[in-house]
C-alpha cells in the first residue's frame, strides 16, 4: 500500500507538514538535538527566523497566533532550549493561545539516561499544554503534528508541544499526508447547548431590566465580534471588556462601557455590581475582574456561554451556561432576542459616570510633568488612522494603554492577560508583525519588561521588521512599586532599577532612537517614528511614581476602589 | 462526600500521568485510584474515588474530558453500581487466637492464603464498608501487614457502560457534537 508516496526523513516530513498546515514562517532556535530538522530546512519553503532566546521563539509564535488567529509555530532543541520555553508556553496556555512548539529530544535508546542536554519536556510541560507528544518513532511523526495543530487550534485553543527524538528525525518512513489525518476518539472540541438551555437563557435575557454583557477573549477568537455588537444593540445591552476582550467591540461603540475589573473604570464595575443579569461571553471569571467573589454582582443572575465546560460553576456560580462557540450560540439566540430599550438601565449607568472625567488624568494641565498616561493617549491619537497593532508587556503601563488607548478593532491589543508575562510584549511583537506585515506595529513595554527579553532587538535588525518600541519608563517596576505603596507602607524593597540608556543601546542594535521628557515632545516623536522606514526606539522618561487609578485592592469588593484624588490638579502641583 | 467515576481511557504511555497530573494541579484529593485493561486492547480503564462536593465532582469530570485521551467518564456514585476492593492481610495469630481469627474469616467470606506459627494472611474482597468492617475486626489481634486495592466499580445489568464511542471504529473527528448543559 501507497508505493507511490515518498520515503522520507522525519526531519523532512515535519518540514512538510508544517507547510500543509499552512505554516509560512517558525520561530526558532538550533541545537544538537534538532539539528536534523534544521539541515532539513533547505528543502523547505519555510521561512525561519532565528531568536535571541527561546522564550522569544514562544511570544513571537504567541504573537503570530494573536495577530492572525492562525497558529503559532517556535522551534527549539532538547533540554536548556525547550526548558526556555517552558514560560512563553505557560502564557499561551493561560490566554488560549494556539501555537504549537517542535522540540529536538535526543535519541529514544538514550531517553531516561540522563542523556547531554536531555530533559523530559513533556512532562515539564505537562500542565501547561494543551496537550503533548512525544515522538520516538518516525512513523509517528506525521500524525502528531497533525493531530498537534488540530488540538491547538479547535475548542478552545492552546499550546501543543511535540517532542521528536533525533532519530525520529534521521530515520525514514513513507510520507502520508491522507493516512496521517487526526483521528482522536475521546477529544471533542464540538460541544454545542441542548434546546432547552437557550429557552432558559432567552427568558433571563427577556426578565432582565439592567443585564450587561462580559466580554472576553472569546468574543475575539470566535470571530464574534459582529454578533456581539448586533446583539448588544438589539437587546440593548452595555458590554464591559475584560483586558483581553479589548477591540472585540469598538471602543467607540456606545454601548461599548470599557474595561472592568481591578484597574477598570469605576463606573464599569459599579454598573456590574447593580446589574440584575450578566451575559459572560468567553470570559472565565478570572480574579482580576471580579474582586471578591463574596459580593460579586451580588443581585445578578448568570449566564455563561463559553467553548470550555470545565470552565461553567469554576468561580462564579451561574444559572444558565451554553457551553460551545459563542458566534454560533450567538447566531443561534439572535433572531430570538426581542428588540428593546433600556432608557432607565443606560441612564443609570450614566449617572454612575459622575465625575470620572474630572479625575481623568487627561484633564490635568501640562505643568511639565510626563504621565504615561499622556503618551499612551498621544500615541493613541497618532496612530488611530492607519491598522495599528499595540502589543504590550505587564504592568503599569499595560493598564494604561488598556484605559487610554481606544481600540477599534479586534486583534489591534495583544497582551499577556492570565500569565502576566513580563519580557512578554517585544519577541510578541516581532510574531504580530511577522504575521501582518502591513499592519503598524507598536510595542509599549516598562522599562523592567523591556530588559528582560531585549536581546531580541537583534532579530528585529536581522530580520529587517518595522517595529516601534515605546519604553514607559519609570525608573521602577511600577506595578509592584504601586503595591508597596499602598499595601507595604512604602517600603520599595526592590523595586527601583538603574537602567542602562536605552537611546544608546538600541543605536548598537543600529535601531534609530530618542529619549522624550516633555510633554510637548511625544507626538513629534511618534511622527518621526512613524515616518523612519526602519524599527525606532523612544525612551519615554515618565513620572517615576505615578499610580494606576483606579484600583480594587486584593480582597475587596469590585465597587470599592481607590479612586485617584480629585481634583488631580492639587496633587500634581504639590509635589 | 466521596465520588467514584469510572474513566477509560486510550491505551497509551503518560495517560494515567495526565489523569493524576490534573487532580495533582487542580487540588481534587484523589482518595482511591486503580487502573488495568479491560476488554478491549486499546482501551484501559481506571476508577478514581475523590473526596468532592456536587459542583466540584461537576468539574472534575469536565477537566478528565479535557484530557486528549480520555474516552468516557462515567460517574457512579450513588448508583446500584458494583463496587468491590480487595486486601490482604496480615494478621498475628498465635496458636490461641488461631481459631478466632479463622471463625472471623470464614463469617466474612476471607480466604486465608498462608498460616504461619505466628501470622495467618487473609485476602478478603468486598464492598469498601464490609472490608472496612472486617478489618475493624481483626485490630485487636494485632494488625502486622494491610494492604488495599482500591475500589474497582462496574455497572449491573446486561448493557455494558463501555461507551459506544470506545466499541465504534476509530471514527474521524469532525462528525457530531455534543450537547452540555449544567
Amino acid at each position: 500500500m501507497g508505493s507511490e508516496k515518498p520515503i522520507l526523513t522525519g526531519a523532512r516530513i515535519l518540514w512538510e507538514c508544517l507547510e500543509r498546515e499552512g505554516v509560512k514562517t517558525v520561530f526558532g532556535y538550533p541545537g544538537g538535538a534538532i539539528l536534523p530538522a534544521y539541515d532539513a530546512l533547505r528543502h523547505s519553503s519555510i521561512r525561519h527566523i532565528l531568536v535571541r532566546h527561546e522564550q522569544g521563539a514562544t511570544h513571537m509564535a504567541d504573537g503570530y497566533a494573536r495577530a492572525t488567529g492562525g497558529v503559532g509555530v517556535a522551534v527549539a532543541t532538547s533540554g536548556p532550549g525547550a526548558t526556555n520555553m517552558v514560560t512563553g508556553i505557560a502564557t499561551a496556555m493561560m490566554d488560549s493561545s494556539p501555537i504549537v512548539c517542535i522540540t529536538g529530544q535526543v535519541g529514544s535508546k538514550l531517553l531516561g539516561s540522563d542523556a547531554f542536554q536531555e530533559t523530559d519536556i513533556t512532562g515539564v510541560t505537562l500542565p501547561i499544554t494543551k496537550h503533548n507528544y512525544l515522538v520516538t518513532h518516525v512513523e509517528e511523526l506525521a500524525p502528531a503534528i497533525r493531530e498537534a495543530f488540530y488540538v491547538a487550534k479547535s475548542g478552545r485553543p492552546g499550546p501543543v508541544l511535540v517532542d521528536i527524538t533525533k532519530d525520529a528525525q534521521q530515520s525514514s518512513c513513507a510520507f502520508d499526508w491522507e493516512a496521517a489525518a487526526p483521528r482522536m476518539r475521546g477529544y471533542r472540541p464540538d460541544l454545542s447547548p441542548a434546546k432547552q438551555e437557550y429557552e432558559k437563557a432567552l427568558q433571563l435575557i427577556r426578565e432582565a431590566k439592567r443585564p450587561v454583557i462580559l466580554a472576553g477573549h472569546g468574543v475575539v477568537q470566535s470571530g464574534a465580534e459582529e454578533e456581539l455588537k448586533t446583539f448588544a444593540e438589539r437587546a440593548c445591552i452595555p458590554v464591559a471588556m475584560t483586558l483581553l476582550g479589548i477591540g472585540g467591540l469598538p471602543a467607540a461603540h456606545v454601548l461599548n462601557l470599557g474595561m472592568m475589573g481591578m484597574h477598570g473604570e469605576a463606573w464599569v464595575n459599579k454598573t456590574i455590581q447593580d446589574a440584575d443579569l450578566l451575559l459572560a461571553f468567553g470570559m472565565r471569571f478570572d480574579d482580576r475582574v471580579t474582586g471578591n467573589l463574596k459580593n460579586y454582582a451580588p443581585k445578578a443572575k448568570k449566564i455563561h456561554v463559553e467553548i470550555d465546560p470545565a470552565e461553567i460553576n469554576k468561580i462564579v456560580k451561574v444559572d444558565v451556561a451554553l457551553v460551545g462557540d459563542l458566534r454560533k450560540i450567538l447566531q443561534e439566540l439572535m433572531p430570538r432576542v426581542e428588540t428593546t430599550n433600556r432608557n432607565e438601565w443606560i441612564e443609570h449607568i450614566r449617572v454612575l459616570k459622575g465625575d470620572s472625567a474630572v479625575r481623568d488624568i487627561q484633564n490635568l494641565p501640562d505643568l511639565g510633568h510626563l504621565y504615561a498616561a499622556h503618551v499612551i493617549n498621544d500615541l493613541w491619537r497618532e496612530t488611530r488612522d492607519r491598522d495599528t497593532i499595540i502589543v504590550t508587556d505587564v504592568g503599569q503601563h499595560q493598564m494604561w494603554e488598556a484605559q487610554y488607548y481606544k481600540h477599534e478593532r479586534p486583534r489591534s491589543l495583544i497582551t499577556s492577560g492570565g500569565l502576566g508575562t513580563m519580557g512578554f510584549a517585544l519577541p510578541a511583537a516581532i510574531g504580530a508583525k511577522v504575521a501582518r506585515p502591513d499592519a503598524d506595529v507598536w510595542v509599549v513595554v516598562g522599562d523592567g519588561g523591556f530588559q528582560m527579553t531585549m536581546g531580541e532587538l537583534a532579530t528585529i535588525v536581522q530580520e529587517n521588521l518595522k517595529v516601534n518600541i515605546a519604553i514607559i519608563n519609570n525608573g521602577y517596576l511600577g506595578m509592584v512599586r504601586q503595591w508597596q505603596e499602598f499595601f507595604y507602607e512604602r517600603n520599595y524593597e526592590a523595586t527601583p532599577l538603574v537602567n542602562p540608556n536605552f537611546a544608546q543601546l538600541a543605536q548598537a542594535y543600529g535601531i534609530r532612537s530618542m529619549a522624550i521628557k516633555k510633554r510637548a515632545d511625544v507626538v513629534p516623536a511618534v511622527q518621526a517614528a512613524r515616518a523612519h522606514e526602519g524599527p525606532v526606539l523612544i525612551d519615554f522618561q515618565v513620572e517615576q511614581e505615578d499610580t494606576v487609578y483606579p484600583m480594587v485592592a486584593a480582597g475587596s469588593a469590585l465597587h470599592e476602589m481607590i479612586r485617584r484624588p480629585s481634583p488631580i490638579v492639587e496633587t500634581a502641583a504639590d509635589e | 462526600m466521596l465520588h467514584t467515576f469510572m474513566v477509560y481511557v486510550e491505551n497509551k504511555p503518560g495517560v494515567l500521568s495526565r489523569v493524576v497530573s490534573l487532580f495533582r494541579r487542580r487540588a481534587f484529593n484523589i482518595d482511591s485510584l486503580t487502573v488495568g485493561r479491560t476488554e478491549k486492547p486499546e482501551v484501559s480503564r481506571m476508577t478514581i474515588v475523590v473526596d468532592a462536593d456536587e459542583d466540584q465532582a461537576a468539574r472534575i469530570v469536565a477537566n478528565i474530558y479535557k484530557l486528549v485521551n480520555v474516552l468516557l467518564v462515567d460517574d457512579v456514585t450513588g448508583s446500584q453500581a458494583l463496587f468491590r476492593d480487595l486486601s490482604l492481610v496480615k494478621v498475628s495469630a498465635p496458636p490461641d487466637a488461631r481459631a478466632q481469627v479463622l471463625q472471623l474469616a470464614e463469617v466474612f467470606r476471607a480466604r486465608v492464603l498462608d498460616i504461619a506459627a505466628e501470622s495467618i494472611t487473609l485476602e478478603m474482597t468486598g464492598g469498601e464498608e464490609k472490608v472496612d468492617r472486617f478489618l475493624e475486626l481483626l485490630a485487636p489481634f494485632g494488625l502486622m501487614e494491610m494492604v488495599r486495592t482500591g475500589i474497582v466499580a462496574m455497572r449491573r445489568g446486561a448493557k455494558s457502560s463501555v461507551p459506544a464511542t470506545v466499541s465504534e471504529e476509530v471514527r474521524p473527528v469532525e462528525d457530531g457534537s455534543v450537547s452540555y448543559s449544567v
